[in-house]
């Protein structure tokens, strides 16, 4: 019972911050921190064991309105009730036109995306999977930058391509064992198992692509730099550390258990691709000058490493996916603060025109460095946990190339020292170029960016509570 | 068979209010309150009756709960319809209580073509029900594109028309009766080219009716010739009307054979679909647009003729409401816009919040979206077609070319909520305008979350 209110009270809250217009601010700030107790309370209860709640919806169809959470549902959604009141006390002083739509939207999303880990009924998946998409596609579109409307339209029908492929697959699924709890997720899997390899092979395209389109791997992922040049950074953050986690989240929950045949047929042209994705995008944000473009390719090369892990097939590879599922989520995080920071008070984002924060901001400045070091995974950032299991996992996989894999992926992570490491540089050090105007953080921004540097920090340092919480998770994915 | 005579004895009652009522506020009062008392007079005979089908004429008619419940429903959506355009019929021309009787004349075509066992009944249905389409298209006769809609579509139907006859007969022939339950002793062996001419005619004439391509030509010019209100009627309560017995026939009366009529009717329904969401695609006009999208609708809708199975019914009925509610609502939004391309919406949504809230509920609809019926409904159809077995490559297509409707939906939403303008509206909405659209984007959720409402019906 406890799992719905995480939904509810979003809804809830969102519906109310429509009609406070004004003071929705403090509405979506106490209703996600009030998500957040949840979601901590829900992760200290299925850290031993999985927790599960279920009531018949449409008995005709045999969808139930179930949902579930074990360790990894638990991190994501923990992920989510940190990130919520992190955007919005670190945006606390900024001014939005129709506050109460932008934050009732922004509540609406979340519920959606806590769904969406949360459901257990692939045709409720399906129905937060889809309700995700519209609050986003509305913030982006009226809170955007100047090219948002066809820019926003192209990420809204590029993803509903997707998730329409996999609508038809969900109800072929949901066919082969027609009954009271047809969509259930047990009963897909043991649907889904006892299909001929040739079905699951092509079954495995059906599903995947909608869930390579959201992550984005390569070459699904051309809505992505503009859509997150164009949005709002507070839903800039939400699509980068938490929408994406959606794609990568539903690989492991309802592709690899489903179609085992089909994965382990394309598992590796899925991570030649994500490989393809790394080295790519990496060598693309090393041209980039405006900031939001450089960490959007960063993070396909980020989503490009955790993909190629997912489909590894070692049980550390998926262990390490998912500590660095909420490692990514966290730095991507305050990347967007930070950037988000340095529009606001500079007026810019092209790195050729900024130049010594380091003088004219120092706090901001330091905070920035360790969450650039996290971001390229240096040791005692919690990002080097992840990436080393990630690597690990990649070595250990049966594809005869896995020494390839490993040394190609680890050029991504040359590559991301080299951009994030000189996006650093021309912002922080150097001449005050473009930031004259001395202002470094506020209150409330300070709050924001220490929740993050202090979970940076602590799971670098002692990152067992997390690999703890998904082991059962990642144990229990892999034969 | 009660509703069968209400309707007609209202629609003769209601051309008398005209010769004595000389106001058209109360002639439009006094055919919503009829078709309220249809709808009770619908509601009571599904309430009184069993689960034995009743027998008329011979076993000419044949009266189900599947029927009967559906003649139910389609009433509500007229009554809905008629509640929420009724100042824009006043607006047509001189004749409203002609133009009610003829929409009570419809549905009583409707509930012919529900419960039809004989082919001759199934004629009769969609004569009275073609008829008075042709007036209502024709009912703005000062404007000439209302004429020629009009004429268009008396020629293309009577045309069409002659072929459904020649079907009819052609089927008579082969099997030596009308009636379509008796058909089921056509075996695979026995099936002469007679009898398979006559159900091709009957594919070609129904799928003229129901706009299916290649037979949908006539549908653009008329949906947009014909005065706004009457688009909004036939390109829904009707057209459900007709599937439900395009349905029937090739269910009931043709199921035995699908395998023989299968492929003709699945690249139909892929050309309908591709021909109406392509096209629709470039309408600079929303009414047009509307047009193009019910051709597009229908090819969904033919999905629950092809997979010939329990789940199709009920997709259907689901369909059919969840369509008709939306097409209707969205209608009557139009009607309050002067500017009918999409700039005509540019910021609806900062003037009239409301007006754009339930019309972006109603796009999301017809778009299939999830929490909105239009995703049920299309999501129940699927279904059907799967379970059929062979037809994954059309269900991935139709899944295709939905993603493409929301192109041309979504360029609504686009307009009311992230351009700038100023909307010229045509009339002022009121308190009970805003009720009854608010009413009605309701119905479009509840069918989304729970649609055993309305299957829980049958």
């Amino acid at each position: 019972m406890i799992l719905t209110l995480l939904i509810l009270v979003p809804i809830a809250a969102g519906i109310l911050s429509f009609l406070a217009k004004d003071s929705a601010k403090a509405v979506a700030l106490i209703s996600s921190i009030a998500t957040l107790g949840l979601a901590a309370y829900i992760s200290a209860a299925s850290y031993s064991q999985p927790m599960a709640w279920s009531i018949p919806w449409i008995p005709r169809l045999g969808a139930q309105l179930s949902l579930y959470s074990d360790g990894m549902a638990a991190m994501l959604c923990l992920l989510t009730g940190i990130v919520m009141p992190v955007v919005f006390i670190s945006n606390w002083n900024k001014e939005v036109e129709n506050p109460g739509g932008f934050y009732g939207l922004m509540l609406l999303a979340q519920a959606g995306i806590t769904g969406v880990f949360l459901a257990h009924d692939a045709l409720l998946f399906y129905f937060f999977w889809e309700l995700a998409l519209i609050p986003v596609y509305f913030l982006c579109s009226i809170w955007g930058g100047e090219k948002r409307i066809p820019v926003t339209f192209k990420f809204f029908v590029y993803t509903f391509v997707g998730s329409l492929l996999m609508l038809s697959a969900i109800i072929f699924l949901a066919l082969q064992n027609p009954g009271a709890n047809a969509y259930g997720w047990d009963n897909i899997v043991s649907a889904g198992m006892s299909l001929d390899p040739v079905t699951q092979q092509w079954l495995f395209w059906l599903i995947f692509i909608a869930f390579a389109i959201k992550m984005p791997i390569f070459p699904f992922h051309t809505w992505q730099p503009d859509t997150y040049e164009q949005s709002p950074t507070s839903v800039t953050i939400i699509l980068s550390a938490l929408m994406v986690k959606m794609g990568l989240f539903s690989v492991i929950r309802w592709l690899l258990p489903v179609v085992p045949e089909g994965v382990a047929f394309w598992s590796n042209t899925v991570i030649i691709l994500s490989i393809i994705g790394i080295i790519y995008a990496s060598c693309i944000a090393i041209v980039q000058t405006d900031m939001k473009r450089l960490i959007a390719y960063s993070s396909i090369a980020h989503m490009g490493l955790m993909s190629a892990a997912a489909f590894s097939q070692t049980s550390t590879g998926m262990h390490g996916l998912m500590v660095q599922m909420f490692n990514h989520g966290i730095n991507i995080t305050g990347m967007w603060l930070i950037v988000s920071m340095i529009e606001q008070r500079w007026g810019t984002r092209d790195m050729t025109k900024l130049g010594g924060m380091a003088i004219s901001a120092p706090k901001m400045a330091i905070a920035f460095v360790i969450i650039s070091f996290a971001n390229i995974g240096l040791p005692l950032t919690n990002g080097f946990v992840g990436e080393f299991m990630l690597f690990n996992g990649l070595f250990q996989s049966p594809s005869p190339y896995h020494i390839s894999y490993m040394v190609l992926a680890g050029l991504g992570v040359i590559l991301g020292a080299v951009y994030t490491l000189n996006m650093v540089q021309k912002t922080t050090y150097g001449n005050t170029v473009g930031m004259t105007i001395q202002k470094d953080l506020s209150v409330n921004e300070y709050v924001g960016l220490a929740v993050i540097i202090g979970i940076i920090l602590m799971l670098g340092v002692y990152p067992k509570p997390l690999l703890d919480m998904t082991a059962a998770a990642a144990g229990v994915m892999m034969p | 068979m009660k509703a069968i005579i209400a309707s007609t004895v209202f629609g003769v009652i209601l051309m008398f209010t005209g010769l004595m009522v000389k106001e058209k506020r109360s002639v439009g009062t006094v055919a919503i309150l009829l078709l309220a008392l249809l709808l009770g007079v619908n509601i009571w005979e599904l309430s009184a009756a069993g689960n034995q089908p009743q027998t008329y004429f011979n076993n000419m008619l044949r009266i189900d709960r599947y029927g009967l419940w559906f003649n139910t429903l389609m009433t509500g959506c007229t009554l809905l319809y008629a509640m929420l355009v009724n100042k824009d019929i006043q607006r047509v021309g001189a004749h409203v209580a002609e133009y009610f009787a003829l929409i009570c004349f419809i549905l009583c075509g409707i509930y012919l073509l529900s419960s039809y066992n004989s082919m001759l009944m199934l004629f009769l249905g969609i004569e009275i029900l073609s008829i008075p389409q042709y007036i209502l298209a024709g009912s703005d006769k000062r404007n000439l594109k209302s004429s020629e809609a009009s004429l268009k579509y008396l020629l293309m139907g009577s045309f069409s028309t002659g072929i459904l006859l020649m079907g009819i007969t052609l089927l008579y022939g082969a099997t030596g009766t009308f009636n379509i339950i008796g058909f089921t002793f056509l075996q695979d062996d026995l099936l002469s080219p007679t009898a398979l001419a006559g159900i091709i005619f009957l594919m070609i004439a129904l799928g003229f009716k129901v706009s299916a391509a290649p037979m949908h030509m006539w549908t653009p010019d008329v949906y947009d010739g014909a005065p706004t209100p009457f688009t909004a009627f036939m390109a829904t309560v009707v057209k459900a009307g007709i599937f439900v017995a395009f349905m029937k026939l090739f269910s009931v009366g043709f199921g035995a054979l699908s395998n023989h009529w299968m492929l003709v009717l699945a690249i139909v329904t892929a050309a309908t679909l591709l021909v109406g969401n392509i096209t629709a695609v470039f309408q600079q006009s929303v009414k047009r647009m509307l047009a193009y999208s019910s051709i597009a609708q229908a090819g969904f809708m033919l999905f629950a003729i092809l997979a010939v199975n329990a789940t199709a019914w009920q997709g259907m009925i689901v369909y059919a409401v969840a369509y008709s509610v939306a097409t209707i609502g969205l209608f009557a939004v139009l009607l309050k816009l002067k500017d009918y391309t999409y700039d005509g919406f540019n910021g609806l949504a900062k003037k009239q919040p409301l007006l754009a809230g339930v019309t972006a509920i109603f796009i999301f609809s017809l778009a299939g979206i999830p929490l909105t019926g239009g995703f049920m409904a299309k999501y129940m159809v699927l279904q059907a077609a799967l379970e059929q077995g062979q037809l994954m490559w059309l269900v991935i297509f139709a899944l295709l070319m939905a993603a493409v409707s929301a192109y041309y939906y979504f360029r609504v939403i686009i307009a009311m909520y992230f351009k700038q303008g100023n909307p010229e509206l045509n009339s002022e909405v009121t308190g009970s305008d805003k009720l009854l659209l608010i009413v009605t984007g309701i119905i479009v959720l509840i069918l989304g979350i729970a649609p055993q409402v309305v299957i829980a019906g049958i």
